[in-house]
């Protein structure tokens, strides 16, 4: 294990590790733009200079291997005079665009200024004039002009993506970041990154472009639902400022790194699929259908009127009632409503709808699985048994009479394989209740529809597909009157008559984990760190 | 608001109301007399009698204002008479009232790129502190239209929008006249149009 000194404290480290990371380790920040631990190194931007005693010129401490016994000193006056000249070179043609320019708050060019540069401007010569504002792709929008040529976005796509796209072209201070001749846009499913990897305003999200500012944004942690992978993601959240984003509560949504789950990235699919949150179509009030006429209804009669179709469906006999849960909602949610309803006497409890076609799938992040809970729901023995779909399964018993109320949580059959004969057979059941988040088809024919919270108002945790608990916290209230799902299972439960269900997630983790052996017991929430990394669901040792 | 104050007890000189009424006539005497003796020998040319004071018959006769007073906001125009203002939302950041609403939008051309396609100022919320103006790097916002006169029987009325924040024109001050010439009403009688329109 090689040993070094850095500015005169002790560290060791792994074999092959560099100077920057080893300096990591014992919290002193190097500045760098060219590094980035996902990416091989580059070396070309200088700015992580050091001086290393016994060798006569600094040293770019990212491309510098840690070896035992070596002296590294991080911020002699040598190394901060060397530091300021390259970040006057690195200026030397930047714009300085900071007023429309997004990355400004969160720009490294800004960060390392005030904290190592500070100089003076020398500059008599004219900049040089690049193409500024070019839609490199769906998402992504170029500024040669403020790029310093540090290439991370050319090594992402040469190494993460494998898309090679992007490329440095021209010679000296004409230099430029553009996409290959013949490659119109971007054609990977991940260039959100490319955003987030480059550390200045050169490459930014034409989503979040002008939206408001970095600096109005709060952050709540939080998993992405887009599909089983759950990749830990950074939600940036703004309240204080309502009328920016065009009113969207969530101006953008970054990942965040894990390297068990996601490393550093996430998928396009998921960055901008988070829309629906403050989509027009929430739904916002409970309503009834009265005739075929909606009926808006306050909570407490929504409770009595939910209570009585179901306690009139189970004295006809609990088999009649049908439950389709989501692999969209919490552990604590699915664990709350499986109890709520077996102690009712429901048996056919599902949760599996199969989409109208398989989704993609990549060996990168991208999982077919569209669900951020499969696995949870699985792991808590829910289902109708064999078979991809329990939406088939239901429809089969509907149709044979067996079934004649259903309960659907927050799947849209009309999006399913199964799809027309939804449309068929819903409509002549005798109570269709629906709680959910949007308005859709099924929704819409339904007797009785609950507004349910997203996943960003609302803590809760998913199981991902290798069985790993991921807790996320709420970032902004329910919108509307929606309540969070174990808020309205609780409701439900004092409606009818039933054991109380607690409103927290905490809680109710904390009693799933007690009872459900594939998870740990008596480990509550509290115990998943927020790398969101914690807790493995014991798989296969029931 | 009303802020209640802890009441004195009246002493018995006080109480019996008289003395205290004379004693305030007194003092109102005192001032007319020693104005109209200043006013009067300073009209007989004694130039070193101090100044008597003087009441402006507002709102027929306007109190000149000093060139650097805050007053109601305006937003330059470049040469194509679109707002200089690049919506960077500085101003909507340091602004303690936080009373200005910025909505940014693309600029057709991308040298600009931004610019504001809301910009309310909500001048019941403002409290003319023009930390604004010092923040904007554009130097696009400013407070020298010299309109201090302003009122509406809504909150809604008191909002500015970026159009008329855009209409409003600088006041074309001549020069700021010191009390011993007449009272010049020139900057709100009615306002010029500027001479050079802001350019970037
Ligand atoms: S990249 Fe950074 S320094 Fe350059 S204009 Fe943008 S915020 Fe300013
Ligand atoms: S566009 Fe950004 S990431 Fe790419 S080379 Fe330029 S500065 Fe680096
Ligand atoms: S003058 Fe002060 S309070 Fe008024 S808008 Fe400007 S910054 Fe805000
Ligand atoms: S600070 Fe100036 S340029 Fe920026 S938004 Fe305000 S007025 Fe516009
Ligand atoms: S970070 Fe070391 S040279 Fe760029």
């Amino acid at each position: 294990m090689p040993t070094l000194k850095i500015d005169g404290k002790e560290v060791w480290v792994e074999p092959g590790t560099n100077v920057l990371e080893a300096a990591k380790k014992l919290g002193i920040e190097i500045p760098h733009y060219c590094y980035h631990p996902a990416l091989k190194v580059a070396g070309s931007c200088r700015m992580c200079l050091v001086e290393i005693e016994g060798m006569p010129k600094l040293q770019i401490s990212c491309h510098t291997k840690a070896a035992d016994g070596m002296v590294v000193w991080t911020n002699t006056e040598k190394v901060r005079k060397a530091r300021q000249a390259v970040l006057e070179f690195l200026l030397v043609d930047h714009p300085l665009d900071c007023p429309v320019c997004d990355q400004a708050g969160e720009c490294y060019l800004q960060i390392y200024y005030m904290e190592h540069g500070l100089y003076k401007s020398r500059l008599r010569e004219n900049k040089i004039k690049k193409e500024k504002a070019k839609p490199i792709g769906k998402h992504i929008i170029l500024d040669q002009e403020r790029c310093i040529l540090c290439s991370r976005c050319v090594r992402f796509t040469r190494e993460v993506t494998k898309t090679f796209e992007l490329g440095i072209f021209n010679r000296g201070n004409r230099s430029v970041v553009d996409l290959y001749p013949g490659i119109s846009e971007l054609q990977n499913r991940y260039q959100g990154n490319l955003a987030d990897i480059c550390p200045v305003g050169a490459l930014t999200d034409r989503n979040f472009r002008f939206q408001t500012r970095v600096w109005y944004l709060q952050q709540a942690k939080s998993i992405c639902p887009g599909c089983s992978r759950g990749c830990n993601i950074e939600v940036d959240y703004n309240i204080s400022r309502e009328y920016k984003a065009g009113g969207r509560r969530i101006p953008r949504i970054r990942p965040r790194h894990n390297p068990k789950v996601n490393g550093y990235w996430m998928c396009d699919d998921g960055r901008y699929g988070y829309k629906y949150v403050d989509a027009l179509d929430r739904i916002l009030l409970p309503r009834r259908l009265d005739e075929g006429e909606p009926v808006e209804l306050s909570w407490p009669a929504a409770y009595t009127m939910a209570a009585d179709l179901l306690s009139e469906a189970t004295k006809e006999g609990a088999d009649k009632v049908g439950v389709l849960l989501s692999a969209k909602m919490t552990n604590e949610e699915l664990f709350a409503a499986r109890k709520l309803f077996s102690s009712l006497g429901v048996s056919r409890i599902g949760f599996r709808v199969e989409p109208k076609e398989p989704g993609y799938e990549d060996d990168l992040l991208i999982k077919a699985d569209k669900n951020p809970n499969t696995k949870g729901a699985e792991l808590l023995e829910l289902g109708l048994g064999a078979g991809k779909s329990d939406v088939s399964a239901l429809l089969d018993a509907a149709e044979a009479g067996e079934v004649d109320t259903v309960v659907i949580f927050n799947e849209d059959l009309s999006k399913s394989s199964e799809a027309e004969r939804a449309e068929a057979v819903l409509p002549k059941l005798g109570r269709v209740i629906y709680v959910g988040t949007n308005w859709n088809a099924t929704a819409a024919k339904a007797d009785l529809v609950l507004p349910m919270a997203t996943f960003v108002e609302q803590e809760g945790t998913f199981t991902n597909f290798e069985g790993r608990v991921q807790r996320f916290w709420k970032a902004v209230e329910p919108l509307g009157e929606s309540r969070t799902g174990l808020s309205i299972l609780a409701g439900l439960a004092t409606a009818l008559g039933l054991e109380p269900v607690s409103e927290n997630a905490e809680e109710v983790f904390a009693e799933l984990a007690e009872q459900v052996p594939a998870f740990f017991r008596g480990s509550a929430t509290r115990n998943l760190v927020s790398t969101g990394n914690w807790l493995r669901a014991r798989l296969g040792r029931r | 608001m009303r802020i209640p104050q802890s009441e004195k007890e009246l002493t018995f000189w006080e109480r019996i109301y008289f003395p205290e009424v004379f004693r305030g006539l007194a003092i109102t005497a005192k001032h007319f007399v020693v104005n109209m003796i200043r006013h009067t020998l300073r009209l007989l040319g004694f130039k070193n009698v101090p100044k008597g004071a003087v009441t402006y018959q507002y709102p027929e006769e306007i109190r000149p204002i000093s060139t650097r007073l805050r007053t109601m906001h305006r937003l330059a125009r470049r040469a194509d008479g679109s707002p200089r203002c690049v919506a960077c939302m500085m101003c909507e950041t340091v602004c303690p009232a936080s009373c200005i609403y910025i909505v940014a939008g693309e600029h057709p051309d991308p040298n600009i790129e931004k610019v504001p396609i809301r910009f309310d100022i909500d001048l019941g919320k403002c409290i003319f502190c023009g930390y604004c103006v010092e923040a904007c790097p554009e130097d696009a916002i400013r407070m020298d239209t010299g309109i201090y006169n302003f009122a509406a029987y809504t909150r809604e009325g008191m909002v500015l929008t970026l159009e008329e924040l855009l209409a409003h024109e600088p006041a074309p001050y001549v020069s700021v006249p010191t009390q011993d010439k007449a009272p010049d009403p020139g900057p709100l009688a009615k306002s010029q149009p500027v001479s050079a329109p802001a350019s970037a």
